[in-house]
């Protein structure tokens, strides 16, 4: 119930981020994450959740002015600025954590369960929590829905609009970054950012409308939380991230390959289909050209002479005896009356289309 | 008679990070002028129409729109962004993008209605782009996503046009059904400022011009000043146009 809530979130904030290109913002958020919670425990010396996200979040947090400080201050580009965080924050998270493990306190095991995630420690009030930010992020993107769709689009438009950019981007941000600290438990650190990519990667290849594509990312985030979280109970205890994280990258790869209008089967089928039928009417027109020479079109030819000519095939052939433009009698073959019409359009067909 | 201006900008300096790419740009334009800005590639072109819009933030200088400042007269303000500086993949149709050029009236939270909607199908009928209103912007020619983000500030029904580089990349079917429009802005009173690269076409489009490199130029009616002399002073070379009568 937890994760398919968390999963759904996850694919409608994770939608804007890709939208925005801020698709690594959220790996670079989760990292930075890793510090809080150890630096939380180390405090508190208790393992309660809610402690641990709050301090989860005050890190992720400053990672992400972090990045936007280095991005502003210095020449480095955004990606060095995420890479550096990223890493910085991790780096000093893991140092936390392996020191936290030496201690004597018996309490410190299941720490670690934070860097890959583990649905089984999903407490009831847990849930609640992510109910609730679900609850209130669905809320803020159906009230400021058209400030997020135009600021996604075209930010310096917005701006001459009059609309505060600065406050619909920390608005987006801020959620993203909540999101983020509570998917920890269940999807761990290092995976969370494909929580958020992959069902809007996934979503973005079946429509062209940005509200159908959250729509659809929400369910796809949602479907890989339940069947994610389904399989690693059942076959014990597996760590739920990566299961989940699996899921969502097969309806990823399923999208890629399926979808009627990006997919790439789909495309490669329309492509195949186009070259046939060019190279079916570049024949017609061949033998257009040959038969216009003969008082009478149906006047039969060898078929041999249609050989040097490049983009014949024995396909091309039948296909056009199929739409009844040509009729073959052993090895020779004539025009019909059709097809004759049919060839003398072409060319102006092409050019009035060129023109549509 | 004492000339009313559409646009004052005083003192404007803008800076990114050490060098001035603005520097002290005095600027005057006339209601009801179609006016170019032209000047060499990182003269400050976009920068001066993005600062006047408050897009980026200058060092130094105040803007005002019919002697107001920028801020309170934004509704009387369109602006067209290079074709460049979108994402065209985005989501979403080309009716959607030029009801974009609503929200502004609309204001916060408030969901376009009907009467967005025909506004927004009468700036596509205008720009002939009525037959596309479903296509997803991304199966958009340049010049058709051109026409789209034109429709989009018309749609804002403004009095100040502002336009980055409105014929790049555009055919010139393109190009002449938006200097029409430009022209029909101009005889509806309004005033359009447009950023121009080509110079042999400025005499016929335009009526004012500004030539721009970091420093302002000089600012003009396109008869008083558009010569070899000012062409000289902002490109740097020595520059031969014949205008033609």
């Amino acid at each position: 119930m937890g994760t398919a809530i968390l999963g759904a979130i996850c694919g409608m904030l994770g939608s804007f981020a890709v939208l925005r290109k801020q698709s690594l913002l959220g790996d670079a958020i989760s990292h930075a994450a890793l510090p809080g919670i150890a630096i939380a425990f180390l405090i508190t010396g208790v393992k309660d959740s809610n402690l641990l996200l709050l301090g989860a979040l005050i890190s992720g947090l400053i990672g992400t002015f972090w990045i936007r400080g280095i991005t502003q201050k210095t020449h480095l580009k955004s990606d060095t600025a995420l890479g550096l965080t990223l890493s910085l924050f991790f780096g000093f998270g893991m140092l936390l954590l392996t020191f936290i493990q030496k201690q004597p306190n018996a309490s410190q095991a299941g720490l670690d369960t934070y860097l890959f995630g583990q649905a089984a420690t999903l407490l009831e009030k847990d849930v609640w929590l992510i109910a609730i930010v679900a609850g209130i992020a669905l809320l803020i993107v159906f009230v400021f829905w058209k400030e997020f769709k135009i600021l996604l689009f075209d930010p310096e438009y917005t701006k001459t609009l009059g609309f505060n950019t600065r406050f619909i981007d920390i608005l987006i941000t801020t959620f993203i970054v909540i999101t983020i600290v509570l998917g920890l438990q269940t999807v761990g650190v290092i995976l969370m950012s494909a929580m958020l990519l992959a069902p809007a990667a996934a979503a973005r290849q079946w429509t062209n409308s940005l509200g159908i594509m959250v729509l659809l990312a929400a369910i796809f985030g949602a479907f890989s939380g339940v069947v994610g979280t389904g399989i690693s109970t059942i076959e014990g205890n597996l760590s739920t991230g990566p299961v989940i994280v699996l899921v969502a990258a097969s309806i990823v790869l399923f999208s890629f390959i399926f979808s009627p209008n990006r997919g790439l089967l789909f495309r490669e089928i329309r492509f195949r289909k186009n070259r046939n039928n060019i190279k079916m009417q570049k024949t017609l027109a061949f033998m257009y050209g040959i038969a216009k020479t003969h008082e009478n079109i149906s006047h039969p030819h060898a078929i041999k002479i249609l050989n040097g000519f490049q983009g014949f095939s024995k396909k091309s052939l039948q296909e056009l005896v199929d739409l009844n433009y040509v009729k073959i009698s052993g090895q020779q073959w004539s025009m019909t009356q059709e097809g004759f019409n049919t060839a003398a359009n072409l060319y102006d067909q092409q050019i009035t289309n060129l023109h549509e | 008679m004492e000339t009313k201006y559409a646009i004052t900008v005083d003192d404007l300096t803008v800076a990114y990070n050490y060098k001035p790419v603005l520097w002290d740009i005095d600027l005057a334009i006339p209601e009801g002028v179609l006016m170019c800005i032209v000047g060499p590639n990182g003269a400050g072109k976009s920068t001066l129409i993005k600062s006047i819009l408050g897009i980026i933030k200058p060092i130094a200088g105040t803007v005002s729109i019919f002697g107001k400042p920028y801020e309170k007269q934004r509704s009387l303000v369109a602006y067209v962004p290079q074709k460049g500086s979108v994402d065209w993949d985005f989501p979403t149709t080309a009716l959607d993008v030029v009801m974009m050029g609503t929200y502004g009236s609309l204001g916060w939270i408030k969901r376009p209605r009907q009467k967005q909607k025909k506004a927004a199908l009468e700036a596509l009928e205008k720009v002939g782009m009525l037959p596309f209103k479903n296509r997803q912007i991304s199966q958009l020619s340049g010049g058709q996503q051109q026409r789209i983000f034109l429709a989009r500030a018309l749609v804002q029904n403004a009095s100040i046009y502002f336009m980055d580089e409105p014929f790049q990349g555009v055919d010139a079917t393109t190009e002449k059904a938006i200097i029409n429009i430009l022209k029909e802005l101009r005889k509806a009173g309004k005033t359009v400022v447009v950023v121009h690269h080509d110079l042999q076409t400025v005499p016929e489009y335009f009526d004012w011009v500004t030539f721009l490199n970091v420093k302002k130029i000089a600012t003009g009616p396109v008869k008083d000043i558009f010569n070899d002399d000012n062409l000289t002073k902002t490109y740097g070379i020595n520059y031969k146009v014949s205008v033609q009568e």
